[in-house]
């Protein structure tokens, strides 16, 4: 099962059947992708699939073949994102930052306040608050 | 998550023909946008073990319109409708529903098809689909056959869908008048519906369904017939009491239902008017 991920080809060769979020996880050893609820609700297992976010926790493998996966790792260290998440406290335990930032990477440049919201709609946090999530995002995109 | 994977059976398909064939060989259970089918997986709850990938079949994408119906691909996902035009100038308030289906995480891969086959009674956009007497396309190896939509479902999360079908596409014809939509969950996203609704109004001809109060998705034939006679808002949301049966669940409780579905006809109404 050849795809290509964080921009290399790779072959997986976990089952067909596999959730993607296993596969970056255990298969390829890709921990920056977080699991929270495993249905579809939390957004911490969010990576983008041919540009889209989508929850890795509801894509079977089989349905990556050939198509291209970004990862939080293939963001690198020194994204806008990363560092306004940091600089604005938008994390604490940390488990959901991934997953907002990789929703967040949807957005585009000088959005507004809603806009943010509505992209990340579909992620939970349960301990920073969502007040300064929106500021980091607010600030990395208003570079 | 509590499903053994391993002992799972995937085939893919890349056209409707491939996976017909697959599904005319033996019986297994096709896999849209797996949004609701990984879920269960998750949850354990899942009972089939062979599947057909059809995520691929990209013919099955296509929002068209063709003479005066549109036609929309089982496998057009929410994003798709939400981002097409011909979904904006003929049925503005399917676009409307998948903006509340989910996060944009679950409209990138949730489809119309799933959400038909899946046959939860909360389903946001069967409401609609009832509301506008659309007709549901199903294909075997062995043809094609068009069904409508109030003829779709036989009882709770069953249709007459047979095992080797694929949902194909699901047409609407032209839907004159206004066109009106509401969900009621806890929060905009992220919620299944605890009443969902739809309505057409064009000029006196009136048509409703809702969804999350009954087995399956209903029309609102009894209030629909008290107006088409001329009757007052408050007789047609008494007859709306015998059109649905809600119950009490994990989301919300039958006088609550009853409640808001007789506000929403209400509000319907008045804002249509
Ligand atoms: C977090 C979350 C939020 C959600 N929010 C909502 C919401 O607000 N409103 C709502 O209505 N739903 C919601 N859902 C449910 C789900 O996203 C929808 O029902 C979606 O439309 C299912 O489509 P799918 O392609 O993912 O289906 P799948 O999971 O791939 O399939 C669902 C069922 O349909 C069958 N199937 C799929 N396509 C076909 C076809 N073409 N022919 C025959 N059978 C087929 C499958 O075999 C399976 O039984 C939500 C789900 C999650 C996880
Ligand atoms: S772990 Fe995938 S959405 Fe929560
Ligand atoms: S930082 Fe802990 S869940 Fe968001």
């Amino acid at each position: 099962m050849r795809f290509t991920l964080n921009g290399e080809t790779r072959d997986a060769s976990s089952p067909p059947m596999s959730r993607l979020l296993d596969v970056l996880r255990e298969e390829f050893g890709l921990t920056g992708t977080k699991e929270g609820c495993g249905e579809g609700e939390c957004g911490a297992c969010t990576v983008l699939v041919d540009g889209a976010p989508v929850c890795s926790c509801l894509v079977p493998l089989v349905q990556v073949e050939a198509a291209s996966v970004q990862t939080i790792e293939g963001l690198g260290d020194d994204h806008p994102l990363q560092h306004e998440f940091m600089n604005e406290v938008g994390a604490q335990c940390g488990i959901c930052t991934p997953g907002m930032i990789m929703a967040a990477l949807s957005l585009d440049e000088h959005p507004t306040l809603d806009d943010i919201k509505v992209a990340l709609a579909g992620n939970l946090c349960r301990c920073t608050g969502y007040a300064a999530i929106y500021r980091a995002i607010m600030k990395a995109k208003s570079q | 998550m509590r499903t053994a994977i391993s002992t799972l059976a995937v085939r893919g398909a890349t056209t409707v023909r491939q996976a017909l064939e697959i599904l005319h060989d033996e019986e297994r259970t096709p896999i849209a946008g797996a949004t609701d089918l990984f879920v269960a997986l998750n949850f354990g709850t899942l009972t089939m073990r062979r599947f057909v990938d059809i995520w691929n079949v990209d013919e099955l994408r296509r929002i068209a319109v063709d003479g005066d119906t549109l036609v929309i691909g089982a496998l057009a996902t929410y994003t798709d409708l939400i981002r097409s035009p011909m979904i904006a100038a003929r049925l503005p308030m399917l676009a409307e529903a998948s903006r509340l289906v989910g996060g944009p995480q679950i409209q990138n891969r949730g489809t119309i098809g799933g959400n038909i086959a899946n046959a939860s009674p909360a389903g946001d956009s069967l409401p609609i689909l009832s509301a506008v007497d659309a007709v549901v396309v199903l294909r075997s190896v062995t043809g094609e056959r068009r069904v409508a939509f109030r003829d779709f479902y036989t009882g709770y999360r069953e249709s007459v869908r047979r095992r080797d079908e694929l949902i194909v596409a699901v047409e609407i014809p032209p839907v004159p008048g206004r066109q009106w939509f509401r969900k009621v969950g806890t929060r905009a996203a992220q919620a299944i519906s605890k009443v969902v609704i739809a309505g057409v109004r064009d000029g006196q001809s009136l048509r409703l369904a809702l969804g999350s109060v009954a087995p399956t998705v209903v029309r609102a034939r009894r209030a629909e017939a008290a107006l088409a006679e001329g009757r007052s808002i408050d007789e047609a949301v008494d007859a709306l009491r015998a059109d649905i049966t809600p119950i009490d669940d994990v989301r919300s409780t039958a006088d609550y239902r009853h409640l808001v579905s007789a506000n929403l006809v209400r509000r319907f109404l008045t804002e249509t008017r």
